[in-house]
Parts: C-alpha cells; sequence; structure tokens
C-alpha cells in the first residue's frame, strides 16, 4: 500500500505538517485514534497521534516535531515521497458526547492531537474551551484551526511573547476559581503539563482524560513496552488507550519510561556531531 | 542410488550428529548454530530409516509428513523428489526442520527410539528443504513464474502471516483460492521474523518460503491491523471475503505481577526479541535501540526464555541467568535449546522465584529479590509443584529483565466481533476442522489453543483450510 506524501509544510521551527495517502485509514479513523509509521526500512517504527482527515481525498494528517533520528527521516521525506510503513488506525476514539462544556488543554506538539478532539466535541454540540500553551510565540501551531475548532480559544506563553503570559494550569485554575462551568476536560502534552492539569481538575472534580504518547514498537498489545499504571493497574497504552483517566494515570513513571534510551540518542547524536567535526 | 540395505545393515548405523558453530565463536555473532547435513552424511542418516510399513512416525507429525517416503528419496539421492513429498504436505519444510521439537514428535514414535537412537527426521527435513533453496537459488531457469490467481475464484481472507496463516494460504492456494494475507506489522512471517532469533532460523530462510507463496500468487498486506483497519465482519461484509481464516497468535505478553516491573530495563520477551529480531537492534545501522545489559536475568524456561538468554549474551552481556521456579526435569525447552545456551554460557538459576525489582530513583532497574524454591506434590500440570523456603530470600544484581513466561489472547479481535465466541482466557472457540461459532469465521494456531509450536500452528492451519474449502464449495 503506498503512503504517499500529498503535502508537506512546516508549522513552527522544527514542526511539520504532513498529508499522507491512505484511504483506509482516513475511513476508518476517529478523533483521539493514531498511526505507527517507520519512514524508511531502518527506520524505528514510532507512534503518531492522527490530526485531521480529508475522507474525499483518502488523506491523513500527521503532524510531529523533530526530535529524534525517526522524526528526522520523517522530516526529511518531501512532497511524493513515500512513507515505507504506516499502520493504524490505532487505539481507542475519544469518548465524543455532549458533555456541556469540554475544556480541550493541550501543550507543545500536543496541540496538532487536541484539533480533532476539540472539532468533534464541538460537532457534538458542547461548549468548546481550548487552552494552548507555547514556550514562546514562534513555537505555537495551529493558531487558526483550533480557533476554527473551538468555542472559545485561550493561548498561553511561558515567556508572555503572545497571549496570556504563564501555562495553562494558571488559566484553567482561574477559570475554575472564577466559578466557570467545565464538565469535562481532555489534556494532550508534555507530562508535566498533562500531570498540573490533571491535579487541578482532580480537586475541581472535573472528568479529564489524558492522550499519552508512550514508547511503542507494535501498536497491537505484542510488545508491552507502551505499558503504564492506571490507577494501580498496568494497562497497554496501544490497546487499551491512549487516552486514560488523567486522575489515575502514574505521570512519574510514564515520563521515567519515556527517558529509556535517551541516553543512547544522546551518545548517538554526539558521536554523529563529533563526525560532522572532522 | 538404491536404498536397499537390510535392516540390521540399518540399525548398525549410528545417528548422525549435525556440525555446528564451536559455542565460543557463535556467542558473539548472530549467524545460524548448527550447520546442516553434508549430502553424504544426510544419505547415510536417511539410511538408517528401517522404511516401517505402518510408519509411527507419521502419526506423530501435526501435519502428517510422509516421513518414510521422503527419507527414501533422500537414501536414493534424489533430493527433487524428497522436497516434492515434504511440499505434499508441509508447506514450510526449511523452517520446520529447524523449529520442530521432532523429540516430542515425529522422532519420539520411530522405532530406532526405542532400540537407541531415532533417526533425524528434522535434519533431514532440513537438508532437503535447503537443498531445494539453494538449488533454486543459484540455476536461474528455475526462476518461478509468479501465478496470478484467477480473479474469478473465491476471495479467502487470512489474518495473521505467521505460521498457521502461511500453512492455510499454502492448501487454499493449491485449491485456486484467491488468497490475501493481512499483517499487523511491516514484515511478513509472524513469530518467525520477529520472535524466533536469526541464529535459530535465518530470517532470509522465512523470506524465501514466504516468497514462494507470494509466486503462487498470494496477495500479502502488510501493515493492516485487523480489528482497526478492516473488523472481520468488514472483511465478509463489504471486501467481498468469502471465509475469513483468523490466525493471529497469542501475541499478547505476560508479566510476573510483582512489584517494580515497570522499571525501566525490565523487557518481556516479546518485546526484546522484536527489538532484536524483527528491527534488526544488533544491526549497527538499524535505528531502534534496546538496552544491551551486562547482567541480565530471564524468568521462564521454554524456548522463548533461551531464545531471549542466548540473544542477550550475543548483544554484550557478561552474566546471563535463566532463573525458574521448577528444577531442570520441568523446564519446558526442547533440551537441545537448554544444551545450547549452557554451551553458550548461559546460567541456570533453578528452584529460584522472583519476588520483587528494585530500582534507582531515576526508575531504572538495578536488582531482583527471589526466594529459593523446593519441589513439592505433583500439581494439576503433572510436575511437582514449587514451594517456597522459608528465609532463603536473597537479592542479585542486574541491569536487564526479560519476562518469557507466556503469552495471553490479543484482544484486538475480541474487542471488534462481539459474536465471535471466545472461552473464557479469550481464545477463540473452534473445533479440530477451525470451525467457529460465527459463521464464514475459522481460526486455528495459538488463538484457539494458546502458546503452542509453530507446527502445530500450521497442522491447524491446514485443517482450516480443507475446512474452509468445503464451507464455500457448499
Amino acid at each position: 500500500m503506498p503512503y504517499k506524501i500529498l503535502e508537506k509544510k512546516t508549522l513552527a521551527d522544527n514542526v511539520i505538517s504532513l498529508w499522507v495517502e491512505a484511504p483506509q485509514i482516513a475511513k476508518k479513523r476517529k478523533a483521539g485514534q493514531f498511526i505507527i509509521l517507520r519512514p524508511n526500512d531502518k527506520s524505528e517504527r514510532i507512534p503518531l497521534t492522527i490530526a485531521g482527515v480529508k475522507k474525499d481525498a483518502g488523506a491523513i494528517r500527521l503532524i510531529a516535531q523533530v526530535v529524534g533520528d525517526t522524526t528526522r527521516e520523517l522530516a526529511d521525506l518531501n512532497e511524493g515521497d513515500f512513507i515505507r510503513d504506516l499502520a493504524g488506525p490505532l487505539g481507542h476514539p475519544t469518548p465524543i458526547k455532549n458533555y456541556g462544556t469540554v475544556a480541550c488543554i493541550g501543550g507543545g506538539i500536543g496541540v496538532a492531537p487536541m484539533l480533532p478532539i476539540a472539532a468533534a466535541m464541538k460537532e457534538a454540540g458542547n461548549h468548546v474551551v481550548t487552552i494552548v500553551g507555547a514556550r514562546t510565540k514562534e513555537l505555537l501551531i495551529l493558531e487558526d484551526e483550533l480557533r476554527e475548532a473551538s468555542s472559545e480559544f485561550i493561548i498561553t506563553t511561558d515567556d508572555g511573547s503572545y497571549g496570556e503570559k504563564g501555562f495553562v494550569t494558571d488559566v484553567l485554575k482561574k477559570r475554575i476559581a472564577d466559578s466557570a462551568k467545565i464538565d469535562f476536560a481532555a489534556a494532550i502534552g508534555p507530562v508535566p503539563m498533562m500531570k498540573a492539569v490533571a491535579a487541578v481538575t482532580k480537586e475541581a472534580g472535573i472528568p479529564t482524560i489524558a492522550s499519552l504518547n508512550t514508547i511503542m514498537i507494535d501498536g497491537t498489545g505484542m510488545c508491552g513496552g507502551c505499558r503504564v499504571t492506571i490507577g494501580g493497574e498496568v494497562k497497554y497504552t496501544c490497546v487499551d488507550g491512549p487516552e486514560f483517566d488523567a486522575h489515575q494515570v502514574d505521570f512519574d513513571e510514564l515520563q521515567n519510561r519515556l527517558g529509556t534510551y535517551r541516553e543512547q540518542e544522546n551518545k548517538e547524536e554526539h558521536n554523529c556531531k563529533l563526525e560532522g567535526k572532522v | 542410488m538404491k536404498n536397499d540395505l537390510t535392516a540390521k545393515e540399518r540399525m548398525a548405523i549410528p545417528r548422525h550428529d549435525m556440525p555446528e558453530q564451536s559455542p565460543e565463536i557463535r556467542k558473539n555473532n548472530f549467524e545460524e548454530v548448527p550447520l546442516g547435513y553434508s549430502e553424504e552424511t544426510a544419505i547415510k542418516e536417511a539410511q538408517r530409516c528401517l522404511q516401517c510399513k505402518k510408519p509411527k512416525c507419521v502419526q506423530g507429525c501435526p501435519v502428517n509428513v510422509h516421513i518414510p517416503e521422503f527419507i527414501n528419496k533422500v537414501a536414493e539421492g534424489d533430493f527433487d523428489s524428497a522436497q516434492k513429498i515434504l511440499l505434499d504436505t508441509n508447506s514450510l519444510p526449511a523452517i520446520c526442520g529447524r523449529v520442530c521439537p521432532q523429540e516430542t514428535q515425529c522422532e519420539e514414535l520411530c522405532i530406532l527410539a526405542n532400540k537407541g537412537e531415532a533417526v533425524a527426521v528434522g535434519r533431514l527435513e532440513r537438508f532437503v528443504a535447503d537443498t531445494a533453496r539453494l538449488k533454486a537459488e543459484t540455476s536461474a531457469s528455475q526462476k518461478t513464474e509468479i501465478t496470478k490467481p484467477d480473479p474469478s475464484a473465491r476471495k479467502i481472507a487470512i489474518v495473521g502471516s505467521g505460521p498457521s496463516g502461511l500453512s492455510c494460504a499454502a492448501d487454499l492456494l493449491q485449491a485456486g483460492y484467491n488468497v490475501t494475507l493481512f499483517e499487523a506489522l511491516h514484515e511478513a512471517g509472524g513469530v518467525l521474523v520477529y520472535g524466533i532469533p536469526e541464529f535459530r532460523l535465518p530470517k532470509s530462510i522465512v523470506k524465501s518460503e514466504i516468497d514462494a507463496l507470494l509466486a503462487k500468487g498470494a496477495n500479502m498486506i502488510t501493515n493492516a491491523v485487523i480489528g482497526r483497519l478492516y473488523t472481520i465482519d468488514d472483511l465478509l461484509d463489504e471486501e467481498g471475503f468469502s471465509a475469513v481464516f483468523i490466525g493471529t497468535g497469542a501475541g499478547t505478553p505476560k508479566f510476573l505481577n510483582i512489584p517494580g516491573e515497570n522499571l525501566i530495563g525490565v523487557y518481556s520477551s516479546n518485546e526484546f526479541l522484536t527489538r532484536v529480531n524483527l528491527m534488526k537492534a544488533y544491526k549497527s545501522d538499524a535505528r531502534t535501540p534496546v538496552i544491551r545489559g551486562n547482567h541480565v536475568a530471564v524468568f521462564g524456561a521454554g524456548n522463548t526464555a533461551m531464545d531471549s538468554a542466548r540473544t542477550a549474551l550475543r548483544i554484550g552481556a557478561d552474566n546471563v541467568y535463566i532463573m525458574y521456579r521448577r528444577s531442570r526435569t520441568e523446564m519446558p525447552a526442547r533440551i537441545e535449546e537448554i544444551h545450547h545456551a549452557e554451551q553458550e554460557g548461559v546460567k541456570l538459576d533453578l528452584l529460584v522465584n522472583p519476588l520483587e525489582f528494585k530500582g534507582d530513583d531515576k526508575g531504572w532497574l538495578k536488582s531482583v529479590v527471589c526466594q529459593r524454591m523446593e519441589l513439592g506434590e505433583p500439581d494439576d500440570s503433572g510436575r511437582r509443584r514449587p514451594v517456597p523456603i522459608e528465609g532463603s530470600e536473597f537479592e542479585t544484581q542486574i541491569d536487564v529483565a526479560i519476562i518469557a513466561v507466556g503469552t495471553s489472547s490479543n484482544p484486538l479481535i475480541r474487542q471488534t466481533t462481539p459474536d465471535l465466541p471466545m472461552n473464557k482466557w479469550g481464545y477463540i472457540e473452534a473445533d479440530d476442522d477451525g470451525i467457529t461459532g460465527k459463521k464464514g469465521v475459522f481460526a486455528g494456531g495459538d488463538i484457539v489453543t494458546g502458546a503452542a509450536t509453530v507446527i502445530e500452528a500450521m497442522g491447524a492451519g491446514k485443517k482450516a483450510a480443507a475446512a474452509i474449502i468445503n464451507y464455500v464449495s457448499c
């Protein structure tokens, strides 16, 4: 099956958006699901959440931040090139229904998978309050599309270069303190952000899901590399998730496990840089 | 050449060993350990077969390979005919010759086994299949043309391209059906490519056996996760398949369920072996990382545990322990695999039960706490039950742990095919012919029986193929 790159755009420094031909996945996929891909035949398999779909064109949208070898290999592909392997849609879809008011909280690259969830929540009749955080203005992505998909749209930047200065949790806390009604929340982003959001919504009694992006190989429940602890029970992110009750997730363990190969990757990068200089 | 020795002469010939790489050399490479028979040795070994009129060995084989017939052809030096006989019943002889537990199947029932040593059926099968493959590879004229399936033939879907799916496909193709295999991973072969290591089953052999199926017109769709990309009902109702065979295997790893199992450095054998086998983490140009521990403990004592231990040695571990709660006699691995592992320096730590993994403050595995066991009365499995010895706890420093205590059924098809009857463990309920409780759906292999052997899965695939042919032609 061909997985042709139909369109490639750079959204921010080191962040790319790809529309990829995958008609059957485009037909089947629902908000919250992901795929696993391998850019070339030496690459690692990595999971990426589906950030959008064009059913008529048989295409899905993938948004990736270049953080390691595999995302670099993906970013090196151009329009017209093919992704070697792409499997999906994987995982359970987001539980979309009319909750009333839904807070969609995204941080960093996590705002990309939030886009289809916000859109689906709005379409289901919710008042969607989207709160996105970025370190600085230049790193903010998908602003227009997220604004379109939301009823209210709030931006925060760590350095105050755009929107409100501070973290997404500052906005969330303020809204809760102002007795704004939030019936359901979804959080996707860096682990510390999701952990902080979960702490705030737990105290406020707001049901919250977090979408976890773990290390994965097959994505079908075969390796167990993606295991996480949810309410004291071991779950597989690929077949039981990727979304879980944010109040039950052991975020510290997740953060540790995400670092499994960091040293190896850094070492390789270090070597590469050395070779470059020689 | 005539195969006309007397029984007495045949019985005077001793069983032939297969040459292998020496342990000191092979523990540092991923090349195959046994090197195979030479023609001369194969013929001599074949001459040992008594050519029984009512061969018991055939009954011991899950696919009933015509064993005396093929061995007779080897003894005659007619290897082409021997291969044809093998292929009559077994579509993957080069694989079965390597990974079948012959000592508990065909060879166990060999008349000579009672009087000394069985005919080396597995080694001869391997020799015949390898000889045929090498011949095909070297002669350009032998290049098989790709057969196009008849587009008007009934379409049959096969879910999973492991041993049961491949053998089911082979028989359906032979009968003229239009066969499509759906594989969830990016490469076909299932456990043959992600699970069994290169040094026990070279991937080039798996590839060539699969290529042979493709040449017969099989359609292979990789990256196709059934249950998600298509449900079983999609295949039957929307994609035009007349029947579906489910051979997905029992792919979900079991863990020990002890504290500390999510520490960094604790792998399921599936993950560890997949990283090294399928993703080639042992090669310098592959991107997939794996933790190369110095002190590695493998829990479990089946073939997968041996594969994991020997793989860990090959990627650089100083010490590899097999930690098993029973004794040597209860180890489920093939004796040959245990022997190979010990030769290479894997240490068996028997009658040992893990209690807890301990890690550092960053979540990295540092040690395992175990207790010593002793054997008590036999349990339900007939094996003597291991009983903890009070006060025998001890701690061993390790940086990688590999859990190889079995697998369970994968939830994907279960979750998405509610009307397919399953048993309480989540395995599909199917009869001996692979017929399930859902019309048009057949199943076989580990997803029906729980974890078993390659050849048993192939036997189930063959039986299901017959049942499918019967179903679609009614």
